[in-house]
């Protein structure tokens, strides 16, 4: 048996990016199958433009199009593709400098082998087959047979923006393992067994629940277990009427601090069997544990605490765990 | 080797709203930079260097985000620095900046601070369940809301305290054009609106916004060719443990030790009769009088008698929130540096309609975390004596 208890976490989230006036514009122009660029005031061509100009400061406003062919400048090779990159099979990373750009684009550019790419070579841009605004409306680049233009042509405006983009939608997913430290793997254990676990500093004497692996006061490293009574008493607590995203408790539900008899430290937890109104500070509350079937090594074991139906305690008696 | 004095000579903030759907994130932070620069009468190549601060990355998704803003806030080719003490970040990130002043490392810092959080959901975002752990948490509201009872229990107070600073903020935050939420309201419409976090209210609760807020802060040789600079008479930034036994959480250590040190160091003695105008960090109404007390502006259970007496209006003995506050706009990692820039365009004569007459001496002040990271600091019309 391993030392700690771990379990996967995903963080996930579809943010929600205004793009402002100048990568609006970008965007928009891929929508609408046209690179555009920006004009900087040391004469440089940029894609993407840059929101405010490298030299002046000023924000950017010299918009111009570039072509959709271009060359490559620098690359690499990825043999192993990993989630969400724009290929599940081998690729390029490439910098492509587009024919009337002065400065690259960085994009996957779609060949079956390192030996197909070269710097120099030219490529052209494979549209997507919808484009929405975003950066992967260019699906990549692919080789192209064209030279590049001599003269280059001629760097014009492009056509007025007919309902710009101003936002996108990114979303983001991370994947963690959670990892509980040797003390609170003991807890949890515990929990699996239907016992309360603390441990006491033995430099203050403070009993924690659940344990840290050092005194969160002098740093001390704790060892000393201690099993904790299953009842005790709510110091503070407050009643949850908000719902939100994620929530996994239907509200209205009251959380509140359970100081358990024999601990020092108060820990969040549910209150149930009364209604959410009549909870009190001072109120004395016991553990209510799940049916033992459903139990794990999570503190979810322990369903809610209800009222013990005691007095409450006396003010003195925690006013200074608050 | 002692501090080198330093001063506030350009503040800036964005109007802050629900959404800024028309800027991006260096927009927004160019919005606030570009306004503080001309109020300096500078512009960013007078700038040697530059402090960033904002909240928790996963507010926007966005990793270390000062990486990609660079060029835009014309850091390119000088020092950017990065701080982040969640809430009280923008006090923090304003005390860095004026460290690097004080020290005599740089002449003219530039610092800004920023959220935009209509990118993401912030409720969600600090309430990501934990395994093995119980999934009550509930947001900032839902974190506080204990300890406002308990601050209730220990002091006595009576439980419209908090309708009365919301009432307060949010009808001073009309005096303000930059401000989030612009709307009269009385003692009853605060009482009268819906429980969130029993015992908070839905109006006894900030906004989310999106905003951003600037500084330029500077030595007394620049400061020097500035009408009105905002001198820093006294910065303190503490820290403590989230969770320890015993730990007050109504009134914690280190909030209590910063106050001390930061009273000490700007040489007052009595608070209450020598800062003429406070801007304090309450996203929650129930911190007025909570931090009154911490502070040392009134003692142990006698915050919500200053507040309920009036003597935090506008026209009263210690002027609280005279922009509205944290109760009227809430870009998190910017909020801290909106009370720092508020209280310096108070001791400047620059705040406008909410301006408090005569003001000399201000408090900014930014708490952070569970209650667990505190700046704040102290300026003046005039410059320190020592």
């Amino acid at each position: 048996m391993s030392r700690t208890l771990s379990a996967p976490v995903t963080v996930a989230f579809d943010y929600t990016r205004s793009t402002g006036p100048v990568l609006g514009r970008f965007l928009t122009g891929l929508r609408d199958g046209v690179v555009v660029a920006g004009r900087t005031s040391d004469g440089q061509v940029v894609v993407p433009p840059p929101e405010y100009d490298p030299v002046t400061h000023a924000a950017l406003e010299d918009f111009v199009e570039v072509s959709s062919e271009g060359t490559v400048t620098s690359w690499t090779w990825v043999p192993e593709p990993v989630k969400h990159q724009p290929f599940d099979r081998p690729f390029a990373f490439a910098l492509v400098t587009l024919d009337g750009a002065t400065r690259p684009l960085l994009h996957a550019l779609d060949v079956a082998s390192p030996d197909e790419v070269s710097t120099g070579m030219r490529v052209r841009i494979r549209w997507a087959e919808e484009r929405v605004g975003a950066i992967t409306d260019i699906a990549c680049f692919e080789p192209s047979d064209s030279p590049a233009p001599d003269p280059a042509a001629p760097l014009v405006a492009p056509a007025g923006a007919v309902d710009p983009v101003t936002g996108i939608v990114v979303p983001v997913s991370l994947d963690y393992t959670y990892a509980a430290s040797p003390e609170e793997s003991a807890f949890y254990r515990g929990l699996a067994e239907g016992r309360i676990l603390g441990q006491r500093c033995p430099t203050c004497g403070k009993v924690y629940v659940p344990p840290r692996a050092a005194c969160p006061s002098d740093g001390t490293p704790t060892a000393e277990e201690v099993e904790l009574s299953q009842t005790g008493t709510v110091t503070t607590f407050c009643i949850v009427n908000v719902p939100f995203l994620g929530q996994r408790i239907t509200p209205p539900y009251v959380s509140a601090y359970v100081l358990l008899d024999g601990a020092d430290i108060a820990f969040l937890h549910l209150i149930l069997d009364c209604p959410a109104d009549e909870v009190r500070m001072g109120m004395r509350v016991k553990a209510v544990w799940k049916p033992r079937e459903e139990w794990g090594t999570t503190i979810e074991n322990i369903s809610h605490f209800a009222p013990t139906g005691d007095p409450d305690a006396d003010f003195d008696t925690y006013k200074h765990h608050l | 080797m002692a501090k080198q004095p330093a001063a506030v000579v350009g503040v800036g903030q964005t109007h802050h709203r629900a959404q800024r759907a028309d800027v991006s994130m260096a927009g927004l932070c160019r919005e606030a930079i570009d306004r503080a620069l001309a109020d300096a009468g500078m512009t960013l190549d007078d700038i040697d260097a530059i402090v960033v601060g904002k909240a928790p990355d996963l507010f926007e998704g966005v990793m270390m985000p000062e990486l990609f803003l660079a060029e835009s806030l014309g850091a390119a080719g000088k020092p950017l620095l990065r701080v982040h003490t969640a809430g009280s970040v923008g006090g923090s990130t304003a005390i860095v900046a004026a460290s690097l002043v004080q020290s005599g490392v740089h002449k003219r810092v530039l610092t800004v601070a920023y959220e935009k959080q209509s990118e993401s959901n912030a409720m969600w975002a600090l309430s990501v369940p934990v395994p093995f752990n119980m999934p009550v948490h509930a947001g900032a509201g839902g974190y506080f809301a204990p300890h406002v009872r308990s601050y209730i229990r220990r002091s006595g107070a009576p439980t419209h305290v908090g309708a009365i600073v919301a009432a307060k903020d949010r009808t001073n935050a009309l005096k303000n054009p930059y401000a989030h939420l612009r709307e009269a309201k009385t003692v009853e419409q605060v009482l009268a609106s819906q429980m969130l976090w029993d015992p908070i209210r839905y109006d006894e609760t900030c906004p989310s916004s999106d905003g951003a807020c600037a500084l330029v802060i500077v030595d007394q040789d620049t400061a020097a060719s500035s009408p009105n600079p905002a001198w820093i008479h006294g910065t303190v930034m503490r820290s403590e443990a989230t969770t320890a036994a015993e730990r007050d959480q109504v009134n914690p250590q280190a909030s209590r030790d910063a106050a001390a040190a930061l009273f000490k160091q700007a040489g007052i003695t009595s608070p209450i009769d020598e800062i003429d105008a406070a801007e304090i960090y309450v996203p929650f109404s129930w911190f007025e009088p909570m931090w009154l007390e911490s502070l040392g502006f009134a003692e142990e259970g006698g915050g919500w008698k200053l507040t309920e007496s009036g003597a935090t209006a506008m026209d009263g003995r210690i002027p609280v929130n005279c922009s509205g506050g944290v109760m009227s706009s809430n870009p998190i990692g910017a909020s801290g540096m909106l009370r720092f820039g508020e209280a310096a365009l108070q001791v400047r004569g620059a705040a406008g309609e909410h301006q408090v007459d005569g003001a000399r001496k201000a408090l900014g002040h930014a708490y952070g975390g569970g209650s667990q990271f505190f700046a704040m600091w102290v300026v003046g019309a005039d410059k320190p004596t020592s």
